[in-house]
């Protein structure tokens, strides 16, 4: 049993190791969603006013939706090379269980992509006048949300990998999904301007990262077998 | 023993074929008939309400569609859960006949509520959580019917496809909550009350037959399809070109 278990954490670290690598040597893939990221909330105030009131009303649904955006955008990096160049069917066939393959490669993805989103928010916050002291609250409900984003996500990536022109399709299949995550992302920051009390949107989010944690590796094993076939 | 073996042969695709065929003008009828009663009671023998007048009799078209896109996915959820596990082709048939069906009873309830709230809320369109739910499921259906339009090959698009749905089924309660937390307008829902239900018997009763004729219309539409889907799936095989000659004769 320990074996088992064992061999099955080694997996996930190789893995996990194997894909951050392959971003970090891709510099340009790495830094293309936080340009996305930063050129969107950046049109905002472009297209609407300058006017620090209307800013700070919109700025919890801009960040959230540019997040969720840019998220959206970087997720065929799942497994989109590893399709072209066949090692995503070779890890498909290991003995090792497929679900902890994909919770490496999503693990990998989220600190390639979530995380450093939720680094450079706080810069991008101040931009649209947002308070200082809730820039936490901030933080907090893109630590929570953008790894249920990544999870998501994979289902939708390994459902449409197999398609020459996925992308918009993607989208299509993915941005339902996401709408809980941006109601109690956003809402938390939005009632946290008012200094009201955004514990129960926080607990949301994490549950909803528990229970995405849970099955979503499991359905992106599923729909990966189904498109590899 | 016995019901297990009637599915089992219910399965294969040429019985479905043929017991579907057979079924399916009688279904249609009954269908017809429990319109028009549902129809007669709802518009001519209910009595107008006392507050909404004559315009809350859209009520009986637009709450049972708005059953029916629940009821539908849940279906299409189910039939492809059943095909996924115990590879049944005839389930997935099933799934993915019901998707376009099931869009369009959330399209109709989405239209009859907008054409409702028009004179209730005095708008066209309010987010509403319930009318923002259904809108969403919607969104869902379209996923399913795309996913698997973009497949070229059959099998793997009624699996993936049926993955989605399944994936889809998880959320739809999540939706509707985080939706309903977030803002909510709807009257609440007032037949589900069973100790006391907040409508009265002559309007209940003529609700209650438009949903058994929406489920049955919705089945003779779906068998429909599912023959048509059947019919093509199997075009190779003998008895589609023994029933194709029969036709042609």
């Amino acid at each position: 049993m320990d074996g088992v278990h064992n061999s099955a954490m080694t997996a996930f670290t190789t893995i996990f190791r194997r894909d951050v690598k392959l971003a970090l040597r891709h510099r340009s893939e790495l830094i293309n969603p936080l340009a996305f990221f930063v050129i969107v909330v950046s049109l905002f105030p472009l297209g609407l006013s300058t006017d620090s009131r209307t800013l700070l009303q919109v700025a919890p649904a801009v960040l959230w939706i540019s997040a969720l955006l840019a998220t959206m955008l970087s997720l065929e990096s799942i497994f989109r090379s590893d399709y072209e160049d066949g090692s995503l069917e070779q890890l498909v066939l290991s003995d090792h269980p497929l679900f902890v393959i994909v919770l490496g490669k999503v693990a990998a993805h989220w600190c390639t992509t979530g995380l450093l989103l939720t680094l450079i928010s706080p810069a991008l916050a101040i931009s649209l006048a947002f308070p200082t002291q809730n820039l936490g609250i901030l933080v907090w409900t893109l630590l929570l949300g953008t790894p249920t984003l990544s999870l998501i996500g994979s289902i939708g990536v390994a459902l449409t990998v197999g398609l020459r022109r996925g992308g918009i399709l993607l989208a299509l299949l993915i941005l339902p999904l996401y709408i809980p995550i941006l109601i109690f992302g956003a809402s938390a920051v939005d009632m946290s301007i008012d200094d009201l009390d955004v514990a129960g949107q926080l607990y949301l989010l994490a549950a909803l990262l528990v229970l995405s944690f849970t099955l979503a590796p499991f359905a992106t094993a599923a729909a990966l077998r189904v498109t590899l076939e | 023993m016995r019901l297990f073996r009637f599915f089992h042969r219910f399965a294969s695709p040429r019985e479905f074929f043929r017991i579907s065929g057979s079924m399916i003008p009688w279904l249609a009828a009954t269908t017809l008939l429990l319109l028009l009663i549902g129809l007669y009671l709802g518009l001519f023998v209910a009595p107008p309400d006392y507050q909404q007048g004559e315009s809350y009799r859209i009520m009986f078209i637009h709450v049972p569609s708005a059953w029916m896109s629940l009821f539908v996915y849940m279906v299409m959820a189910g039939a492809a859960a059943i095909g996924l596990i115990w590879r049944i082709k005839l389930a997935h048939v099933i799934a993915m006949s019901s998707a376009p069906i099931g869009a369009s009873f959330t399209f109709l309830a989405l239209v009859t509520g907008s054409l409702w709230g028009k004179p209730m809320w005095g708008a066209w369109w309010v987010w509403d959580a319930r009318l923002t739910s259904e809108l969403i499921l919607l969104f869902l259906y379209l996923g399913v019917m795309a996913l698997y339009a973009a497949f070229e090959e059959r099998r793997t698009a009624q699996r993936a496809a049926g993955i989605l749905a399944i994936v889809g089924v998880i959320n739809v309660p999540i939706i509707h909550y985080s939706v309903m937390w977030w803002n909510t307008l709807h009257q609440g829902p007032t037949v589900t009350k069973f100790d006391a239900p907040s409508i009265h018997l002559s309007m209940l009763a003529p609700l209650l037959i438009m949903a058994v004729a929406f489920t049955v219309f919705y089945v003779v539409v779906l068998l429909m399809r599912a023959r048509w889907e059947v019919l093509d799936q199997e075009q190779r095989s003998n008895w589609v070109d023994d029933y194709l000659e029969q036709l042609s004769s």
